[in-house]
């Protein structure tokens, strides 16, 4: 068993240690360009097949576009999420990750942190892409804020469920099939809510699917804190 | 390695049980005016859906207690449970499936409780794959409890989702929505019938989780004597 006052620490070195984790993983990220540019290339790419594969037309690229885009950042993120713990585990540093002397929660948040910034990058390349590629205007400021919930609470429970997958033998092929199931109800209710709000409906319609959201971003949220430290290796 | 007494008396006992709520389905329950024969479907289709449900709650507590205690029993528990509820949610939806047909003229619609049912399923489908995937039995026990208490978690939460849309599924206990098709009053008869299938239904899950425990307990003895014979 984990014995939490082991590692206990100051508050203050604990958001330095997850700083420096997530730090770590955008220098190396910057260095090569690996994840971001797959993620962004397969979301083109994505966003292609569907616009073939449907047969879109004006009206018919309105009425999907939410949930267009939700499904490429969904299948895009999922990308990014397979390589957190997956490079560590095979450069052999997740030992020296959980050598360092910090708390473990200070590793999940560490890596959550990375990944959320490098779908974020994503996703602010995608949506103007997209935006002409559609032609549907989505700079709307409540809309970015779905997009950012939404990708919170898949990235939040995507890196709880990554973290196992990575210990599977299929790894790739295990973390979908973990992670679309849990988070259906966060991609309904956003896919929800920004088609609402990008046919122009006002706060009062589109405020229950945002409230779901939030709530399961927290929930989520707290069940990742209280059960991360028993998917790490002791 | 006889199973015990007991366990044989509960066997018996619910053979009894399921051929008497049997009895009660086709022939002490009336007929249903409007759907006729095919509403008999409805006793034993929200039944294995009770059991479905009460097994991954069970399997979420076992799970929770998994972790706490680090005491092997409980997975063994888990484990079983899921089996157990994965069995019994197909049989709800496929039942349900089959009545949908004449009253819903489809096999199939994305309505809520469907949705979240077909989600639920996944979910512990997913749970068993997890495992299957997992080498070491000490962290195969892990995550599986990790991910028993995050899988129960989010099926309350996709029922909200998909009830942003309407739904058409009956509601037969408690509040009704009167634009549901299918919707019936029940009639003393049928309440009985109901009531003593859901208790079947439950019978019938204490029993096989019993004998699935056993085998999950006689399973892990052969581990233990292959390993002590490989090490002699």
């Amino acid at each position: 068993m984990l014995d939490p006052t082991e590692h206990q620490l100051p508050k203050a070195n604990f958001w330095r240690a997850v700083g420096t984790i997530a730090w770590k993983d955008l220098t190396a990220e910057l260095r090569n360009k690996e994840i971001v540019s797959a993620m962004f290339i397969f979301s083109l790419l994505v966003i292609l097949i569907f616009n073939f594969s449907l047969e879109l037309d004006k009206s018919a690229r309105e009425n999907v576009a939410a949930g267009v885009l939700w499904v490429t950042f969904i299948f895009a993120a999922t990308l990014g999420l397979n390589r957190t713990f997956a490079a560590e585990k095979d450069r052999g540093s997740l030992d020296g990750l959980l050598l360092a002397p910090i708390d473990r929660s200070a590793l999940f948040f560490g890596k959550l942190l990375s990944t959320f910034v490098f779908i974020l990058i994503v996703e602010i390349i995608v949506v103007p892409v997209f935006s002409v590629l559609y032609s549907i205007s989505m700079f709307n400021p409540m809309f970015l804020l779905v997009l950012l919930l939404g990708t919170l609470g898949y990235t939040v429970v995507g890196t709880l469920l990554a973290a196992m997958a990575v210990h599977t033998r299929a790894r790739e092929v295990m973390l979908p099939i973990l992670l679309f199931p849990v988070a259906v109800p966060v991609v309904m209710a956003a896919v929800r809510a920004s088609a609402d709000i990008l046919a122009g409906a006002k706060w009062g319609r589109v405020a229950g699917p945002i409230n779901l959201v939030v709530v399961y971003d927290i929930i989520l949220f707290a069940i990742a804190i209280m059960t991360f430290d028993y998917l790490i290796e002791e | 390695m006889q199973p015990n007494r007991s366990l044989r008396i509960l066997t018996m006992s619910t053979g009894l049980l399921v051929l008497l709520s049997l009895y009660m389905i086709f022939f002490y329950a009336p007929r249903e005016i409007i759907m006729g024969d095919v509403q008999r479907v409805f006793y034993y289709h929200v039944a294995a859906g009770w059991v479905g449900a009460l097994a991954f709650l069970v399997t979420l507590i076992v799970s929770i207690l998994y972790l706490v205690t680090n005491n092997v029993r409980w997975d063994q528990v888990a484990i079983s449970s899921v089996e157990i509820g994965v069995v019994f949610t197909t049989m709800n939806i496929a039942s349900g499936s089959i009545w949908a047909r004449p009253i819903w003229n489809t096999w199939w619609t994305w309505d809520p409780r469907l949705t979240t049912a077909t989600v639920m399923w996944l979910l512990y489908v997913a749970y068993l794959m997890l495992r299957q995937g997992l080498e070491d039995p000490e962290r195969q026990r892990r995550f599986a409890g990790v991910y028993g208490i995050v899988a129960f978690v989010s099926v309350p939460f996709t029922f909200l989702a998909i009830r942003i849309w309407r739904t058409i599924h009956p509601v037969i206990i408690g509040s009704s929505d009167p634009a549901a098709e299918g919707q019936f009053d029940m009639t003393t008869r049928m309440r009985t019938t109901f009531f003593f299938s859901l208790f079947t239904f439950t019978v019938l899950y204490t029993t096989l989780l019993w004998h699935r425990i056993r085998i999950e307990g006689l399973a892990s003895r052969v581990a233990i004597m292959k390993s002590r014979l490989w090490n002699d």
